[in-house]
């Protein structure tokens, strides 16, 4: 069996698999969009008070009647919904309300920002989560590490945001307490996103590490005389990998919905602020585009991770299908 | 043996911390007025922004109220908020499962598929946008965050029941002749459902976090409300006048989910015990 999927691999299941992961991309994708089309045709309030400049002010009647027939509002909702389909399909992802530019513009203004912090929390996870595993050895600091890596789990990242603020923003004013200015406005986002994943990361591939350490092979690493921390770092640690990896997609996806805290707190352009924002005042077309661009990154994140298995563990090339 | 002793005791001291913990939440929940004399809403503009002493031990807020007095008087309300959006997030989960599980192959693919659609939406995300729907207010917050996090519950429960279904004692029964309600009733829901009360447990802590994120942005109890993220949200203004203010709701929040988890995984180690 194994030798011919081995023979059979590069095509045949190569396509299938492709395929099957673009479907259900597409149906990701679609579901997204109804889900945003549902929720904010169900939300209280008139969608025509947010194209017209908000609550405060009050247009006659026919400025209403005008704009609800320019944005086809007035249309039956299926009708609308078939609408928003098809325009969401030909790649045309409408105009802002609140923003009066188009949505793609918005997203293209205020993604990068969140991207650089997914980004940069993400690694900063990581790298606290190896050190956290290859450098605890023996009883006692392990039980301590396994200790502070579910402490650290457990923190809400929006109380940490807010202590760090205080902390290194005010009281000792290391770090700017706001803006998007610089590496150095990155850092305290960064961290309070970054500790908890760190301690979750930590947590779920301790386990694996620790069975790894009873293999045979690292064993025979020490019989060779190999140092006790190259072990951990080189034969053990991979295989601590695999749950680290899985999780990390998933982590994305948890990155962007706590983000919308954290940049509220540190009043930082990015998506997440304008998704609160765009929710809060009704912009629908606004809202549906930004719900579509974190399903994509989601979606990106699965695929990533996917490649990512393959890289660390080369057994799984020869037996996935 | 000494060492096992203290193994021993060691492991049990923080499930005994933590349920010590939980039993102060639960007199504070019942019966607030036992542990403080103080009200909780009555202003003292004199004793605004006073620091953590004698008298106020974790300070005062803005408008002088006692913040220990409203962190004992806002367990009740987080707590219930905490209990019922993991009641309706298990509930949503249970109920998918056992209709994937049970409900014939295409069944089986839809809820896969719903899992997966689901998962593409962070929880806050999700919560948001019910929020959105349902506007602000403590009834709406629980059903956000219920629905939001219900995603990886299903997942977890659909895997349960899976399990549970191929089990060579379900065949059995299943050989035996006994009809399928029967079935449902005796061999998988109890063995699918065992593992919620872990989950639910430990969901509670998960819980109040997500709801005080969303109070926090001003989504649950308006202001003069005394619930934990309520008070978080109030406190965020005044950060760099009064960091008490802030530092103990927090606190308040992840003292409980780190207490549920513990708890929640000395009830599990438990059921493992006996299990096996």
């Amino acid at each position: 069996m194994t030798a011919l999927s081995r023979r059979t691999w590069p095509f045949g299941l190569i396509a299938r698999k492709i395929a099957r992961r673009l479907a259900n991309a597409v149906l990701v994708l679609l579901a997204a969009a109804s889900l945003a089309f549902a929720a904010l045709h169900l939300t209280p309030g008139d969608p025509v008070t947010a194209i017209l400049g908000g609550g405060t002010q009050t247009p006659s009647p026919e400025t209403i009647a005008a704009a609800r027939h320019e944005y086809g509002l007035d249309r039956p909702i299926s009708v609308q919904f078939g609408l928003y389909i098809a325009r969401l399909a030909s790649g045309n992802l409408g105009q802002s309300f609140s923003q009066h530019m188009p949505v793609a513009d918005v997203l293209r203004a205020q993604g990068p920002a969140t991207l650089a912090l997914m980004a940069s929390a993400l690694l900063t996870a990581w790298l606290l989560a190896v050190l956290s595993i290859v450098f605890a050895v023996g009883r006692r600091t392990t039980a301590f590490a396994r200790t502070t890596e579910t402490f650290f789990a457990g923190l809400p990242q929006f109380w940490l945001a807010i202590l760090l603020l205080w902390a290194l923003g005010f009281e000792l004013q290391i770090f700017p307490p706001a803006g998007n200015r610089g590496l150095r406005s990155l850092v305290l986002p960064t961290l309070s996103l970054a500790i908890p994943l760190g301690g979750f990361l930590a947590r779920v591939m301790r386990d694996s590490f620790d069975l790894a350490l009873h293999e045979p092979f690292i064993l025979t690493a020490r019989a060779r005389g190999t140092p006790e921390w190259l072990i951990r770092l080189r034969h053990a640690l991979r295989h601590a990998l695999l749950p680290g990896i899985s999780l990390s997609a998933w982590a994305v996806g948890a990155l962007v919905g706590n983000g919308v805290v954290i940049e509220m707190i540190f009043s930082r352009r990015g998506i997440g602020r304008e998704l609160f924002l765009a929710v809060m005042t009704h912009d629908m077309p606004l809202v549906s585009g930004i719900i579509l661009f974190i399903a994509l990154v989601y979606i990106l994140a699965g695929i990533a991770t996917d490649a990512l298995y393959v890289v660390v563990d080369p057994r799984l090339k020869a037996t996935r299908s | 043996m000494t060492r096992l002793k203290r193994a021993i005791a060691l492991r049990e001291t923080g499930p005994a911390l933590a349920a010590f913990y939980l039993a102060i939440l639960l007199v504070a929940v019942i019966a607030p007025q036992v542990l403080t004399q103080t009200d909780p809403m009555a202003i003292a503009p004199r004793a605004a922004f006073a620091p953590p002493s004698l008298h106020h031990l974790f300070g005062t807020d803005e408008s002088g109220r006692d913040i220990l007095t409203r962190l004992i008087y806002g367990a009740r309300q987080s707590l219930l908020l905490g209990v019922s959006a993991i009641a309706l997030a298990l509930l949503i989960a249970t109920t998918l499962a056992l209709i994937g599980g049970l409900g014939g192959r295409m069944a089986e693919r839809g809820i896969r598929w719903l899992i997966d659609v689901m998962f593409a939406f962070p929880v806050l995300v999700l919560a948001l946008l019910c929020s959105a729907t349902l506007g602000s207010g403590i009834v709406p917050l629980v059903i956000a965050v219920g629905i939001g996090s219900a995603a990886g519950y299903t997942r977890l429960v659909f895997g349960q029941v899976l399990a549970v279904r191929d089990a060579p004692y379900v065949e059995a029964a299943r050989a035996l002749g006994h009809s399928p309600f029967k079935i449902i009733r005796r061999h998988i829901l109890p063995n699918a459902v065992r593992p919620l009360v872990v989950l639910a447990t430990m969901g509670v802590g998960q819980m109040v976090v997500w709801s005080a994120s969303l109070s926090f942005l001003g989504l649950g109890a308006p202001p003069p409300a005394a619930e934990w993220g309520t008070m978080l949200s109030m406190g965020r203004d005044y950060i760099a006048e009064a960091w008490w203010m802030t530092l103990f709701p927090g606190l308040a929040i992840v003292l409980t989910m780190l207490a549920t988890t513990v708890v929640g995984r000395a009830i599990q180690l438990r059921m493992d015990a006996g299990a096996s």
